[in-house]
């Protein structure tokens, strides 16, 4: 087996006094696809959050254990969250384009990153990133449109754009599709098969079969405990935990 | 009948009325099944509303109308004849007599109205006793009726829903009415003010003394210019220098950095620096700040600072608008959707790379708005520039010069004896008027501005 992308041991996280996460223990490695499935409120975002150190905007919230990215403790007070955040990207649930153009939307990372020294050099990452993204045919005649102007699956495409721009190594996606319609959400799930491989992703969704069709393993939560863990295969055909079985039949969630 | 004691009668009516509705419903309801569409008070209520409503109503038609029939009735007094022709005199001795038939004055300065005294106290007593009597009786009249209404069929509910309806929207068309009539009587002496001095040479004229006004062209020394020039100069440029980053920054300070209990005091603390009275921060300008402004000017080689500068004025009134421009700001900053912010800093960005780029810009249209009407505000705002501006009007970009403004040149207008029909006391109107039309305009952009910017995000 490859050695880990990310490492996850012992996790607890903390909302004031709540536990919202307890004890999660995960790794996830360069070429594959994650998926976190679970009721609602069983702490899958507050999870992938942690691994962005984005839970670190919630004054309340509080982590413990380690997590590593490529054997780095991300929670080193070495650590420089803004490089981090450079390489683990983030799709929110809600496409959130900025109030700009649609280059500007792309060119945003980059630019605050200074990746690029010459104009023509970011014009190629704007381009490179909506082509991998699936939106460049869509999109290029019209860059200097607002982003906002987009559709709501085109908008979610220009997040994943925008978060490749900074060519990170790790893209978190909490639930891309939820407020997608079913062919959006083809488009998304065809990218995620496209970028797999060269990122490693991790997908919160509420969607068993969306999980099925993009991930090679799977991770159910329940009410803050990873519950099971392994090959998305196994976890639906044949999950080992009762609470695993009951929530992919449908019997709560 | 005195109007207290009026007052007390209808209301006793009313309570009469209320109880006998809901006696009359509770009876008709005694021993019934039926669900009933009003309760005995929904009836009480209604008796009660039409038995104070009409002789209200009365009243106050009655309260406009009845010192025009009193005068009406002195005037066929033989006594009255010898009352001088239409004009100031008669008028004079006319209020004289009024305030001696009311007992607000003692001693009269003409013969005539003390012979007019008691007939004016006749008729007054007279009137006052028709309008009492009309109004006891409308009250009954309006009672009785609806008493005889009060049946299980009767949806009083609903009566009673729509007079509350009605009241309510008395209550808010007073307030637009009366700031109609305000707008109105400005039109009117504005239009007298353009009768004698041209639209063009009072909007475009650089001249601007009304101290010495030549009869036969009294607009040469009637040009606005140099007041609008001052009050942009202080209310839109100097006022806003000091008050768009202070404001800004604070309200950035507060929405993205200050934690919710440093938060709780600062922010009501901002507002409650608005709630100074304006006057306040005209003395400070006067005697603190503007001493220091020409001090300042003095010593960087300004021989002529003024004691009286634009700046000094200007600055003040910025620190005034900080607490404004900060919570419109605010607003705007807070009504930009968090997913934008997580989503700047989850590529990586700093805070204050994600305020910069991506917060400010979306708030910028409320920011913008929010700018407008404190511009409005600025130059409308009086108290400041009185204390503190000069009165003598001169075109000038120096911030250490005295400036004038025009809610300045009004008050100098309109204090000071001069007669009420000169052209330069209906100077103020038309001055007021464009004062009143431009902050207008800046509202309505702004509002606009605003408006659109709320539902961008909704
Ligand atoms: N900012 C916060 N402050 C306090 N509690 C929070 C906060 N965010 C989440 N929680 C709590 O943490 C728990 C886990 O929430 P989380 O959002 O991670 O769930 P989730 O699995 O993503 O649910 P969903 O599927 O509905 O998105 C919930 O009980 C929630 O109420
Ligand atoms: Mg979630």
């Amino acid at each position: 087996m490859t050695t880990p992308k990310i490492t996850a041991r012992n996790v607890s996280v903390y909302y004031g006094a709540t536990r919202a996460i307890d004890d999660v223990s995960i790794d996830v490695t360069q070429d594959e696809v994650v998926a976190f499935i679970g009721p609602s409120g069983c702490g899958k975002s507050t999870f992938l959050r942690t691994l962005n150190r984005m839970n670190d905007t919630v004054p309340s919230a509080r982590v413990e254990g380690e997590i590593y990215l490529d054997g780095e403790d991300i929670y080193a007070p070495s650590m420089d969250v803004v490089q981090l955040r450079a390489r683990v990207g983030m799709v929110f649930q809600k496409p959130n384009p900025f109030p700009k153009s649609i280059y500007e939307n792309v060119a945003y990372g980059p630019r605050i990153h200074g990746l690029t020294h010459a104009k023509g050099e970011l014009d190629d990452i704007v381009e490179g990133s909506l082509r991998r993204a699936g939106l460049w045919d869509e999109v290029k005649d019209r860059l200097t449109d607002s982003g906002t102007a987009l559709s709501g699956g085109q908008q979610q495409r220009l997040c994943i754009a925008r978060a490749i721009a900074v060519d990170p190594e790790v893209i978190l996606m909490d639930e891309p599709c939820s407020a997608l319609d079913p062919i959006a959400t083809a488009k998304i799930e065809e990218l995620i098969h496209e970028l797999k491989g060269r990122y490693a992703i991790v997908i919160v969704t509420h969607n068993m079969q969306q999980a099925a069709r993009v991930s090679q393993r799977t991770a159910f939560f329940h009410l803050g405990h990873l519950v099971e863990f392994g090959a998305t295969s196994d976890i639906f055909t044949n999950p080992r935990a009762e609470r695993t079985k009951d929530y992919i039949t449908g019997r709560y969630g | 009948m005195s109007g207290l004691s009026l007052v007390i009668l209808v209301i006793g009516l009313a309570l009469i009325g209320w109880l006998a509705g809901r006696m009359r419903a509770a009876a008709f309801r005694r021993g019934s099944t039926r669900r009933f569409s009003s309760q005995p008070v929904h009836h009480g209520w209604f008796v009660a509303l039409w038995t104070v409503g009409p002789p209200l109503v009365f009243l106050a038609i009655w309260a406009l109308t009845s010192p025009a029939l009193v005068t009406d009735a002195v005037l066929a007094n033989p006594a009255a004849s010898q009352l001088p022709p239409p004009g100031f005199d008669r008028a004079s001795i006319l209020s004289e007599a009024r305030s001696l038939a009311q007992g607000r004055s003692y001693g009269a300065f003409h013969e005539l109205a003390r012979t007019l005294a008691p007939v004016y106290a006749a008729a007054q007593s007279r009137f006052d006793w028709i309008a009492s009597g009309i109004a006891l009786l409308l009250a009954f009249a309006g009672g009785a009726f609806t008493f005889t209404r009060v049946g299980p069929g009767f949806a009083a509910r609903t009566q009673v829903e729509r007079v509350v309806m009605i009241l309510l929207l008395t209550a808010s068309l007073i307030a637009i009415l009366t700031t109609m009539g305000i707008v109105a009587s400005l039109l009117w002496e504005a239009g007298r003010f353009f009768r004698i001095v041209p639209a063009w040479e009072f909007l475009f004229g650089t001249h601007w003394s009304p101290q010495v006004i030549s009869a036969r062209d009294p607009g040469a020394s009637l040009g606005a210019v140099p007041l609008f020039w001052g009050t942009f100069f202080i209310g839109a440029v100097i006022a806003m220098v000091v008050a768009i980053p202070f404001g800004l920054m604070s309200a950035i300070y507060l929405t993205q950095y200050a934690r919710a209990s440093t938060r709780r005091w600062i922010k009501p603390t901002l507002e409650m620096l608005a709630g100074v009275p304006t006057v306040v921060y005209g003395y400070f300008a006067a005697l603190t700040v503007a001493p220091a402004v020409r001090q300042l000017g003095v010593s960087i080689g300004i021989a002529d600072a003024s004691s009286e500068s634009a700046l000094a004025a200007g600055l003040v009134m910025g620190i005034m608008i900080i607490p404004f421009v900060s919570s419109m700001a605010d607003d705007s900053l807070s009504a930009v959707p968090a997913a934008m912010r997580d989503g700047s800093l989850a590529m990586g960005a700093t805070s204050s790379e994600t305020i910069r780029k991506v917060l400010v810009p979306a708030a910028l249209p409320g920011v913008v708005g929010g700018v407008l009407l404190a511009v409005s505000r600025a130059i409308g705002e009086t108290m400041i520039v009185v204390m503190a501006a000069s009165g003598v009007a001169t075109l000038t970009a120096n911030p250490f010069a005295s400036t004038t403004t025009v809610t300045k040149q009004i008050v100098d207008l309109l204090t000071g004896e001069a007669e009420f029909d000169s052209a330069k006391t209906l100077a103020a109107f038309a001055l007021g008027l464009t004062l009143f039309v431009i902050t207008l305009l800046l509202n309505i952009v702004a509002l606009t501005v605003v408006k659109r910017y709320r539902e961008a995000y909704e």
